[in-house]
């Protein structure tokens, strides 16, 4: 079994393990969780040093074996550029929610085990190199996070986890019925993603592959979520536990996203560039819609899911920016798709952090709601300090990963296609939300739920520290993210000219 | 020794930068706050000479192909030592009048200044948006230092808002930049296709003239003032806002190229000097004053990139500055010694603490623009130059001269005034001054004292502000005007300096005889909040309301709709399904069980009935096979 393969599936053993020892104490099975997580990091990081950028078309620590001959369908993995950052991403946060959840009462062993196998999928989607492979993942995730909300959650969770679950396992089908378009277009049929996006089908066949497009996309644009699909994800953040809203932002938001340069872009490239408009359009009124309503919301966690929309958009632009294909403009674009990459790591990280943080509030008090507080930066100036260095990072102030990902989009949607520059009034909307929220929750006078708040406790400072360090760094030192995301993004324009 | 220099320039910004945010963050740091922050400031002004004096340059790979570039050329060497002294010399004042959360407030000023000196030196457009916008951000924290007052805060979030909004015209301008294809080296930018550099210019004149408070956007700088008066005396007159006008004297090349730019900040500048001079004028509250005389000075230094007398216009950023920051560091002491922010609390002043008094009118008459005091000289190198462009804008700028004059002379009149200011005490209550936009300034549980070394960087700042004219007067103001590259060369316009100086004094007498008029338009800053709230953040709020009703009640709403009709449209399969499909199959087994039933009747087990049966079933083969035939 290769590295890369033991990184995907070491979570998924330990589930089983955990799900199977029914004996196994409380905390035994937290401790598990946290090492689990944090050693497979550790495997990621040894990934990390030891990657070479593989040539375009190719993946590094590629792996293939025999799995559904009769549909050639494989089991593939490997990764690259677009890939090694989100798995990096995934196992930074699983380990922060497994360190958050420490002191989890309602059945940690179930906890443990279930965030553990939603782990192995998650990293299993980013790394897999077959069409029925990535779509197997995309709905296992799907089911796992309608058993962590459904079961962990909190308000009206039952309604909150079905209506995530039928809205996304809907947009899952038309992305399966997208997937067996390409497959039966291929010719030799195959699922493989590295052949698809070396011959790509349907080029020549605009109708054909104008629906095929439409079917993957009506299942990416739900899951990542665009306006105007995005209406269980305020819901579904509402009432998922913090450990569960962390990884829904953080992690599946990020599938969706994934998709678009992964499946959509290289294998479908002319219908890409016909409907190229759409998709930049799609993403234009995403950041716009997404931060006006969330600058009208009181309930802090329902905020943060409407910036979520809002950051996603950014993606969304720069995606459909890279297929307007213009002279001369191929560089600018491909900084746009590296911005939208970066933007997938970043928003992760401090969105994370930001949902774990409010699930402090709810931890203390009960409640959301920004009116409820008031003053909080007295009983607690940890919780102040992060909640605000996470609002700075999220609203894209420099030295934050924000600003790395929204620059680089920024630019390279303004040079490739100058009517964006509409979006950068996001910008200003996010900032004014989030100080909004932040003078009515921190600033004041300590009255309401304020009043004896216990400040952060070393499990939550210990995992959205973390979080948001990282997002420094990338910040700060951006080149070794880039140095990976950038040939990659490159190459993905380039498979967008053919 | 370049290595040296280059390590110099990174520890000026990393150096403030690491300690700064540290300061900030780590709470058991309050005891060494003071010390360790000074010695920072005072490290960094060393290493500023530094570099004034080798010009090095740094750069590392950032993004997008572009470099995170540091360079010291002969605008930044003159800049980055007065910015260094400066924060050295208001941290070493704010140690005495910020006696709570010190570690917080000089870690936030640290890291301010680190980011006002990346601006400074900043090589390419990435790199100074990375500091810009950090600058704003501290600004926004220190503006609010005292966030149990929710109006500060507020304050805070006016100012940020509002140059974050000018901000986004430098991230259109590096999309510009980007297309235009000359990259986005500061330099290079002039350089870009023609259609291109039209919106790079645009957008970074929108940016600068939003940090500068020039018009429209000056209002901010209002609010501003309900930070601490250490905050004013570096963000609001040596670093932040100064920093927008010296962006534009660094792209002047750029301003140039476009034909419209150079004239356009030439007006902006000019008319914000003129009508932030007019609302100085009118301040009945001592801050509300001084940050109109910013907005106005400030005007004359966006007049000098307008008009290419970069030289005039970086000394007279750094006149301002030191002049401005001595001012702000003076009349803070006193409002804090007698909690009052009103102009008529500050009567008499300078006759009860001579020593600041002293300063202070050094400072107040620099402003007024009396010779040969420092902004006298600069301001009018400056308007020399733009005479040859247009006497039009040279009878505005002169106008606004007159008028820096009369609030200076208020000021002077304010607190040299004979009516002694002891008898009113520091319990003077506060009451909140007409519709000016100041909040309170009363600080909290810090006591007052301007006395002792407090006055030492008063005293600095005050030879500063009277010998900084030096910058533009022979023979040092020929080496500033080759080090910054000022086109055709130096000279001193004499006749102009007089005619100004005539007008100053005169001017100054006025006001001490008449106090000047307070027009209601200008007391309240030309209604310039008033008419962004109407029309940009209420229109905003509103829309941002309406589409979350949208959100909720059309588009959720309609996917629960869409789920609530595929409910009744399963209960009607599930009724026709009872109804129809499955009353035909039981109807149907009925039947089947009905004829089962007369199957069964034959089977009698009596022989004769079934031979009888079989008889009947004989005939009728017969009779169908007969007939069949």
């Amino acid at each position: 079994m290769s590295l890369l393969s033991l990184v995907v599936f070491l979570p998924l053993v330990a589930a089983a393990a955990l799900a199977a020892v029914p004996r196994l104490g409380d905390a035994p099975a937290r401790w598990t969780w946290v090492a689990v997580a944090a050693v497979d990091l550790g495997l990621i990081a040894v990934l990390w040093l030891r990657y070479d950028t593989p040539p375009p078309g190719q993946l590094a620590f590629a792996e293939q074996a025999a799995w559904i001959p009769g549909v050639h369908s494989s089991y593939h993995v490997g990764v690259d550029g677009l890939s090694l950052p989100l798995v990096a991403m995934t196992g930074v946060i699983y380990l922060a929610c497994a360190v958050y959840a420490l002191r989890e009462q309602h059945r940690p062993r179930g906890q443990a085990a279930l965030f553990l196998f939603l782990q192995s999928v998650n990293l299993g989607l980013f790394v897999a190199a077959d069409l029925i492979l990535f779509f197997v993942f995309f709905d296992l995730s799907i089911v796992g996070m309608y058993f962590v909300i459904a079961g962990w959650g909190h308000g009206d969770r039952g309604r909150s986890a079905l209506k995530f679950f039928l809205y996304t396992f809907l947009g899952s089908l038309a992305l399966l019925v997208g997937f067996i378009g390409l497959y039966v277009a291929a010719d030799p049929h195959t699922f493989d993603m590295t052949q698809l996006a070396a011959a790509p089908p349907l080029q020549g066949r605009p109708l054909a592959g104008g629906l095929v497009l439409a079917a993957i996309l009506l299942g990416l644009v739900v899951k990542t979520p665009a306006v105007p699909f995005h209406t269980w994800l305020p819901p579904a953040h509402t009432d998922a536990p913090a450990v569960g809203s962390a990884v829904l932002a953080g992690v599946l938001l990020k599938m969706g996203a994934y998709g678009f340069v992964r499946v959509a872009m290289p294998m479908l490239p002319q219908a890409w560039r016909t409907w190229a408009g759409v998709v930049t359009v799609i993403g234009v009124v995403s950041v716009i819609y997404g931060a006006l309503v969330a600058l009208a919301q009181t309930n802090v966690k329902r905020m943060i899911a409407y910036t979520s929309v809002n950051h996603m958009g950014y993606v969304i632009l720069a995606a459909g920016v890279a297929g307007l294909v213009a002279a001369d403009t191929a560089p600018a674009r491909g900084v746009a798709v590296a911005g939208a990459v970066t933007q997938m790591v970043s928003h992760g990280l401090i969105t994370g952090a930001l949902f774990l943080l409010a699930g402090v509030l709810n931890d203390r008090a009960r409640t959301y709601d920004m009116h409820d507080f008031g003053g909080l930066a007295a009983p607690a100036p940890a919780f102040a300090a992060l909640f605000a260095v996470g609002a700075f990072a999220s609203l894209g102030l420099p030295a934050f990963s924000g600003f790395i990902a929204e620059f680089q989009i920024f630019t390279g949607s303004i040079a490739a296609a100058p009517v964006t520059a509409v979006v950068v009034l996001g910008i200003v909307v996010t900032a004014a939300l989030f100080l909004r929220a932040l003078q009515r929750v921190l600033t004041g006078e300590t009255v309401g739920r304020s009043l004896g708040f216990t400040d952060l406790r070393a499990r939550e400072l210990w995992s959205v520290g973390p979080l948001l360090l990282l997002s420094l760094l990338i910040g700060v030192v951006p080149r070794p993210l880039l140095d990976v995301i950038e040939p990659a993004a490159h190459a993905v324009v380039g498979q967008l000219g053919r | 020794m370049s290595h040296l220099a280059q390590a110099a320039l990174w520890s000026l910004v990393v150096g403030p930068a690491a300690v700064g945010v540290g300061l900030a963050m780590i709470r058991r740091a309050e005891p060494i706050a003071v010390p360790l922050s000074l010695t920072v400031a005072a490290a960094s002004v060393a290493a500023s000479v530094a570099v004034a004096v080798a010009r090095p340059s740094v750069s590392v790979p950032f993004l997008a192909g572009v470099d995170f570039a540091l360079t010291v050329d002969g605008l930044a060497a003159l800049l980055t030592p007065m910015l260094a002294v400066v924060t050295l010399v208001v941290l070493a004042a704010a140690a005495g009048e910020i006696r709570r959360s010190r570690a917080r407030f000089h870690g936030l000023m640290l890291l301010f200044a680190a980011s006002a000196t990346l601006t400074v030196v900043a090589a390419t457009l990435p790199t100074l948006l990375f500091a810009w916008e950090i600058m704003g951000a501290a600004s926004y924290a220190l503006i609010g230092f005292w966030w149990r007052a929710e109006d500060r805060v507020s304050a805070g979030l006016t100012a940020f808002l509002t140059t974050r909004s000018a901000d986004l015209g430098l991230y259109v301008a590096a999309g510009a930049a980007l297309a235009g294809g000359a990259g986005l080296a500061l330099a290079d930018l002039a350089h870009g296709s023609p259609g291109w550099r039209h919106v790079i210019a645009a957008g970074i004149l929108v940016a600068a003239l939003g940090k500068a408070a020039q018009l429209p956007f000056s209002f901010w700088l209002s609010r501003a003032m309900a930070g601490p008066s250490p905050v004013s005396a570096l963000l609001h007159s040596a670093a932040m806002v100064a920093l927008g006008g010296y962006l534009l004297l660094r792209v002047r090349p750029l301003l140039a190229a476009t034909g419209w730019a150079a004239p356009l900040a030439m007006w902006a500048g000019a008319l914000t000097a003129l009508l932030l001079g007019a609302v100085a004028v009118a301040q009945r509250d001592v801050k509300q004053l001084l940050a109109a005389s910013t907005s106005a000075q400030l005007g004359f230094v966006v007049l000098a990139a307008g008009a290419d007398a970069v030289a005039g216009g970086a000394a007279q950023l750094i006149a301002h500055a030191v002049t401005k920051a001595l001012l702000f560091l003076a009349v803070g002491g006193w409002l804090a010694a007698l909690g009052t922010a009103r102009l008529a609390g500050l009567t008499g002043v300078a006759v009860r603490w001579r020593s600041v008094g002293w300063s202070a009118t050094v400072g107040a008459l620099a402003l007024a623009g009396i010779p040969p005091l420092s902004l006298w000289a600069t301001k009018d190198v400056v308007l020399a130059r733009v005479l040859e462009e247009s006497p039009w804008l040279y009878a505005v700028g002169l106008a606004a001269s007159a008028l820096s004059a009369a609030y200076a002379g208020k000021l002077l009149v304010v607190i040299w005034s004979r009516a002694p200011a002891g008898r009113r005490g520091a319990g003077g209550t506060y009451r909140r001054e007409g519709d000016t936009a100041g909040g309170t300034y009363r600080r909290e549980g810090d006591s007052p004292g301007i006395s002792g070394p407090r006055q030492a960087p008063l005293v600095l700042l005050a030879v500063c502000a009277a010998t900084a004219g030096l910058l533009v007067l022979p023979p040092v103001g020929a080496v500033v005007a080759r080090a910054v590259g000022q086109s055709g060369g130096f000279h001193v316009p004499w006749a102009e300096l007089a005619i100004s100086a005539v007008i100053a004094l005169a001017v100054v007498l006025l006001v001490t005889r008449r106090p000047p008029p307070e027009p209601r338009w200008a007391l309240r800053w030309l209604g310039l909040e008033a008419a962004a709230r109407v029309l940009f953040v209420r229109p905003a709020l509103r829309c941002a309301d309406a589409l979350a009703r949208f959100d909720d009640r059309v588009l959720d709403r309609g996917v629960g709709l869409v789920s609530a009709g595929s409910l009744r449209l399963a209960r009607l399969a599930g009724l026709v399904d009872d109804r129809w499909v499955d009353a035909a199959v039981e109807r149907f087994a009925a039947g089947t069980r009905r004829l089962g039933r007369l199957a069964r009747r034959p089977q009698t087990g009596r022989l004769h009935q079934y031979y009888l049966q079989a008889v009947i079933v004989l005939v009728v083969v017969v009779v169908v096979l007969v007939g069949w035939g």
